[in-house]
């Protein structure tokens, strides 16, 4: 046996005599572990969820012509990707060629002609956002479910979700333009989008897609595109293009604007950050709640082992080793609390991040588990903390007045 | 540190310079040890009487080094304790001073043995792989069997011979008995006398504590408290 085998049986013998004790001791920890690593795994579930959402459109830079507002964060639904654009705000060819040039090294450029306009299909009148689009583009961005890419002025695809309001199907015609203002422009669907969601540079889930000739052919203003895309091959490019970009085309004076997805990224991930602290934070009240029971375990323990530390004392116990006992004592729970908190976090954090997240997709994920691990630590070292004073204090006892104790 | 201590045979082992302890209380101060001068020498077995109250057993917390004094000063082989950090006093008590109590003083939880091993582990830092601790027990009348026990499952004799045991396994030169056999019946009581006597011809410095004059002959010579002085 040797002399810290001594001292820990002595630590850990008043935790067994004092099970109960000691039990709700490790319980607040246990509490504190589960609710911290929780809370944790949590947030960075959330946020490795959406980050891998948004990463999908991460790669896309939107130029637009600016209108005194600077670039990035999310296009208004309002935007091309969902409706009307103002005719007065758009992108010369010449500018589009100037973009072409510096970002079509790190990706695909294409302009963008869009129009919210009504369509008649049979005696079902409805509106519609109507994109044009560079014919050898559209393969590039856009996948298909069945038929194929438009080839002439008088052929279009269109979004999975108008062709399932109006019950278009391949070979269907669309007459785009109101009838009752004028003549209308007879479109038939060769191609249906595959569901793509909201994004920053196409929405076309409700969209009809033809080429550059049909728009122009139907709205005019050839050259002047509402916005610029660019589908960046490297996301890291980002910056690069954006500052490219804009140093090159607002020298004289702010021309356009570039949209750059990775910012609203940066923000998102930046919110649910902030929220999964404070979160954490309020898990963490729970933690203190277990330390001031540590320490009230700790007190009385102390008081309890007087005698004991006075005969220790007497007999040549240097006062460390008797602030070691007692931090011993303090750690044993730590460990204890902390472990099976981490085992309770695992299951329970699973639960809760199923429901919360309602997917366990990243649940094994590095950046979700090291929550388990930082709730463990924290434990502990609450513990030991909550643990240093009722040991500096027994250590500093008076042998005598300790002896004298019954 | 050692805590090997050396009386000249012209200089005492322990010497007290009108030691004065006052313990201050709301009440007003009391002054358990009042201008207290004694030289100890090497070899030396001194008993300590007094009533109830006296002062002795303040005199041995002194002596033992688990006390300071509040003036004067206590000289251990020359050295002025009042010189000593708490981590050298403690390493005396380890090392050179064995302190027997009236009430044993043994940690239940420890068994016989492990009470016996905990000052040895302290001072060597390594266990007892020679025997000597069970030898040491069995001279104490303490078989291998009895010193699997924990002290609650011992007499208070076998008690108190587990207590020796455990003041002299770091070889002590100096032995504070505080009332060793206050606790014992008469029969044990005059064994437990034998072994500190035998102890003391061994030539270990004996101070003891004790209000029974009978416990008290054993010792080489005698001094009386009385209100705190030396009477």
């Amino acid at each position: 046996m040797k002399i810290k085998d001594i001292i820990f049986r002595l630590a850990l013998r008043s935790i067994r005599l004092h099970f109960l004790r000691s039990t709700l001791a490790v319980l607040g920890i246990v509490i504190g572990v589960v609710a911290i690593a929780t809370m944790g795994m949590m947030g960075a579930n959330m946020t490795l969820s959406v980050t891998d959402q948004l990463s999908e459109m991460g790669n896309i830079l939107v130029v637009k012509e600016s209108s005194g507002g600077g670039g990035g964060g999310m296009p208004g639904l309002g935007g091309p990707g969902g409706g009307p654009s103002n005719d007065e705000e758009y992108i010369p060819e010449d500018q589009f060629k100037d973009i072409d040039r510096i970002a079509s090294k790190y990706g695909t450029v294409y302009g963008l002609y869009s129009e919210s306009d009504t369509i008649e299909v049979g005696e079902d009148t409805r509106r519609a956002t109507i994109y044009g689009l560079d014919e050898s583009v559209i393969p590039e961005i856009l996948t298909l479910t069945d038929g194929s890419y438009p080839k002439s002025t008088s052929s279009v695809i269109i979004g999975p979700s108008l062709a399932e309001r109006l019950d278009l199907t391949l070979g269907s015609k669309i007459d785009i333009g109101d009838s009752d203002e004028g003549p209308t422009t007879t479109v038939r669907v060769v191609g249906i989008i595959e569901e793509r969601g909201m994004s920053m540079d196409l929405n076309t889930d409700s969209a009809i897609i033809g080429s550059e000739k049909l728009f122009t052919g139907i709205y005019g203003g050839e050259g002047d595109y509402d916005q610029v895309n660019i589908v960046l091959n490297d996301i890291n490019d980002a910056e690069t293009v954006s500052t490219e970009i804009t140093d090159q085309l607002n020298k004289k004076e702010e021309q356009v604007a570039v949209q750059d997805s990775s910012h609203m990224l940066e923000n998102i991930t930046s919110t649910l950050g902030t929220m999964t602290t404070f979160v954490m934070a309020i898990a963490g009240i729970s933690l203190l709640v277990a330390a001031v029971s540590i320490f009230n375990v700790m007190m009385m323990s102390v008081t309890e082992r007087i005698r004991e530390i006075g005969i220790l004392r007497s007999i040549g116990t240097q006062k460390n080793e008797v602030r070691k006992m007692f931090i011993y004592e303090s750690a044993i729970l730590g460990v204890l609390g902390a472990v099976i908190g981490a085992v309770a976090s695992l299951t329970i954090g699973w639960v809760v991040v199923l429901a919360m997240v309602g997917s366990t997709e990243y649940f094994l994920a590095p950046a979700s588990l090291i929550y388990v691990p930082f709730a463990m630590a924290i434990g502990l070292i609450t513990c030991v903390i909550s643990g240093a004073y009722p040991a500096w204090s027994a250590s500093n006892l008076d042998p005598i007045e300790a002896l004298r104790a019954e | 540190m050692s805590g090997e201590v050396k009386g000249m045979n012209d200089q005492p082992l322990i010497e007290l310079r009108n030691v004065t302890k006052v313990y201050p209380l709301k009440s007003g101060d009391v002054i358990a040890l009042d201008d207290v001068s004694v030289s100890i020498h090497e070899g030396d077995f001194l008993a300590i009487m007094g009533p109830s109250g006296s002062g002795k057993s303040t005199l041995l917390n002194q002596l033992g080094c688990l006390d300071r004094p509040t003036s004067g000063d206590l000289l251990i082989g020359g050295r002025n304790t009042r010189e000593m950090g708490d981590q050298e006093l403690t390493g005396l008590r380890l090392n050179t001073i064995g302190y027997i109590f009236q009430k044993f003083n043994l940690i239940p939880l420890l068994s016989a043995y492990e009470n016996v091993e905990y000052p040895y582990l302290m001072k060597y830092r390594k266990t007892d792989d020679t025997g000597y601790i069970s030898r040491l027990l069995a001279g104490m009348g303490i078989d291998d069997a009895l010193a699997a026990h924990k002290p609650p499952e011992l007499s208070g004799g076998q008690q108190q011979r587990v207590a020796i045991a455990r003041a002299l396994v770091n070889d002590p030169q100096i032995l504070l008995c505080d009332e060793p056999t206050g606790n014992l019946d008469s029969v044990t009581g005059r064994q437990i006398m034998e072994m500190i006597r035998t102890l003391n011809e061994q030539g270990r410095t004996v101070l003891m504590v004790t209000h029974d004059p009978t416990v008290a002959q054993c010792a080489k010579r005698k001094i009386v408290i009385k209100d705190g002085r030396i009477a």
